[in-house]
């Protein structure tokens, strides 16, 4: 099985008619994706390789019975695509964009939760989620991942997450869903959200945690691991080495103070349990160890 | 973007925050034209991006006008914990009764806005949270519903405020929140709020750090970034368009995405080397980006070999070896480069640089074998 999408998820993209949309849609289509739909407002009529093109969610739904999104608009138009997402019936929800204001992304979050509580928004500035073989919502390559499982991969970072992935795959380890959380300050998903998920996944067996300096969102999943995670975890937490009060690229990745450094991350998840490694390559092998011992 | 005190000032001012009148000073002389004008007793403020500026005599009180040319004069040029003072703010003094703390900033694990007002203010808040949290009133903001009137009356009260400030503190609060989101700002701070002995209640310093993500819908911001003092390499690096941070060791990294980058040198020092930077492409980098990259950190001396870790996602690696060669063409770059490529079109652009390889352009095939590789050619 697969958290959150799987071989049936019938998709859209936001923004398919841009360089980013039409690229990363059609790469997703070719792995597979039931990709229904594009909406780009004006253009509704067209298409784009073959995937008729809507003028709103609302119409793209009513034609195809979409209920996932794959929102690739620039940062100035992506609170809106979210909000018009799930006003159109969406109910997950993808959002790649990179460089939103953290005030907009906070807004939109709320508006979520109260307007739309049973909508998920995965990112924004993420990498997507793959469910090997089956679906690919975003902007990972697809031959880098290998169905059938075991494992589950959840991380902060997009790159790290491919880094993950390769890892798992050069070793024949498969993975069951990669979730991209990304590593803005407002998530729409967090580590806990991923790891329940994953704790209710029958066919996952083990979980690959991702995690980055800033914030405190690795150790309130430590947290949670303590009290209910019964499924083994490796973790590799990213910015041993990075400097107090410099912003590591990622809106959400800077140490401030005595908070969010890698060194009280990785404290926490050991305590919690969690196999702490110190490099992407250490965790897949670690990860390869417990999938061998399964 | 963190911003002087002077520039927190002026910007609180847009919004109608209450602030001592007064005025910015790069020299003694303009120091001296800003004190004429806004009249004495009043107080030479240095201007720079860190704490403790009062303990450094970065804070003096002038009478008269000698006093303010001997006070600016010492003052600019002053190194204050590394930070050497450019920038003055001369402004009015206060007589101040009382001190108080207000900020905003995000509640980031339970995704809301966080006020936090104190009626201690003046010393490090977070001294008084560790010593004293009940000190601090938290009120939790829904950034749909914002703040209004009636709850920071509330708040001012909770917080213990002085009767007599407690109507324009909230007032002020108010304007402070707006500020706080319309002015996309990532924290907004004021310590000390104070009360004077006239009653009035106002801005006595201003800790503004900005959301550079919003810059987009504030072209005023343009001013804040023109003070702004870099270290040359890395405003070279935004120039670029590039996200890119300076450190002191001797492998240039080069990476695409800020996970992997963060990780880039975390890989480099496990296996006995230093990074001599942060430099995230960013998602998407083309060509002409990478070329960037790799001149900007060929300007730095220090670089012994420079590392470039690419894993495509968004970002293509055909792109990423086209750039590597364009800036091979365009600039004699000292250092020699490794490379470690993979994700999207890795086998194309492998296969770019394939007849290019040397001694001097090297690929290896994981990320630890391209950091040791890498590390051992610097130490070399």
């Amino acid at each position: 099985m697969s958290i959150f999408v799987d071989e049936n998820t019938k998709v859209i993209v936001q923004g398919l008619t841009g360089g980013q949309g039409r690229f990363h849609g059609l790469r997703n289509r070719d792995y597979g994706t039931k990709i229904v739909g594009g909406v780009t407002p004006g253009k509704g009529g067209t298409d784009v390789d073959g995937i008729p093109v809507f003028n709103s969610v609302k119409e793209a739904v009513a034609a195809t019975g979409a209920t996932a999104s794959f929102v690739s608009v620039p940062p100035k138009f992506a609170a809106a695509a979210i909000l018009e997402a799930a006003e159109g019936g969406i109910t997950f929800i993808v959002c790649i964009t990179e460089g939103i204001p953290a005030h907009d992304e906070a807004v939109t979050y709320n508006r979520l939760v109260e307007d739309f509580p049973g909508v998920r928004l995965l990112g924004p500035n993420c990498p997507g989620i793959i469910s090997p073989g089956k679906c690919n919502i975003g902007i990972t390559s697809g031959d880098i991942a290998l169905p059938g499982g075991p494992v589950g991969i959840v991380s902060r970072s997009g790159t790290l997450t491919y880094q993950a992935l390769h890892e798992l795959s050069q070793q024949g380890i498969g993975q069951t869903t990669c979730v991209g959380i990304g590593g803005d300050p407002v998530p729409g998903t967090n580590f806990i959200d991923c790891l329940a998920a994953f704790e209710a996944d029958p066919e996952t067996k083990a979980v690959m945690m991702i995690g980055e300096i800033g914030g405190s969102e690795e150790e309130r999943a430590a947290d949670w691991i303590k009290a209910n995670m019964t499924k083994p975890v490796v973790s590799y937490i990213a910015g041993v080495t990075a400097p107090p009060g410099r912003k590591m690229g990622h809106a959400g990745a800077i140490i401030s103070g005595s908070k969010g450094t890698a060194q009280a991350k990785m404290d926490a998840l050991a305590a919690a349990g969690v196999h702490v490694c110190l490099n992407p390559t250490e965790a897949g092998e670690k990860m390869v160890e417990i999938v061998k011992g399964l | 973007m963190d911003l002087f005190e002077y520039q927190g000032k002026q910007y609180f001012a847009q919004f109608g925050i209450p602030v001592s009148p007064g005025g910015a000073a790069d020299t003694v002389d303009e120091a001296v034209a800003v004190a004429e004008k806004v009249g004495y007793p009043v107080v030479v403020k240095a201007q720079v991006k860190v704490g403790g500026r009062g303990k450094a005599g970065g804070i003096k009180l002038a009478d008269n006008i000698d006093e303010v040319r001997l006070h600016a004069g010492n003052i600019l040029g002053m190194d204050i914990k590394g930070h050497v003072v450019h920038h003055l703010w001369i402004e009015r003094s206060s007589d101040i009764q009382k001190e108080y703390y207000a900020s905003f900033t995000l509640d980031r694990p339970n995704k809301t806005h966080l006020g936090m007002l104190s009626a201690q203010g003046g010393v490090d808040i977070e001294e008084v949270a560790a010593s004293n949290p009940d000190a601090i009133a938290m009120l939790s903001i829904d950034p749909v519903r914002g703040l209004d009137l009636e709850t920071a009356r509330r708040w001012v009260q909770e917080a213990s405020l002085d009767e007599v400030a407690r109507e324009q503190a909230a007032e002020l609060l108010v304007k402070l929140y707006e500020c706080y989101t319309k002015g996309d700002c990532d924290l907004a701070e004021i310590n000390p709020l104070i009360l004077t002995t006239e009653n009035k209640v106002h801005a006595l310093d201003a800790k503004v750090t900005l959301d550079e993500n919003a810059s987009y819908r504030h072209p005023e911001w343009e001013a804040f970034r023109a003070t702004e003092t870099e270290d040359p390499r890395e405003k070279m690096a935004k120039e670029k368009g590039l996200n890119y941070i300076g450190l002191d060791g001797t492998v240039g990294i080069i990476a695409n995405g800020a996970g992997l980058a963060m990780s880039t040198l975390d890989v480099v020092n496990q296996v006995g080397g230093s990074a001599a930077n942060f430099l995230d492409i960013g998602g998407g980098a083309n060509a002409d980006v990478m070329a960037a990259a790799l001149e900007v950190i060929n300007a730095d001396p220090k670089v012994k070999a420079i590392f470039v870790n690419i894993f495509g996602g968004i970002t293509r690696v055909d792109e990423v070896a086209k750039g590597v060669l364009e800036a091979l063409n365009r600039v004699t770059i000292s250092s020699p480069i490794v490379l470690r490529l993979d994700g999207t079109n890795a086998v194309e652009g492998r296969a770019i640089l394939a007849s290019h390889l040397n001694e001097r352009l090297i690929t290896e095939p994981t990320m630890l074998d391209a950091a040791r590789r890498a590390v051992g050619l610097a130490n070399a």
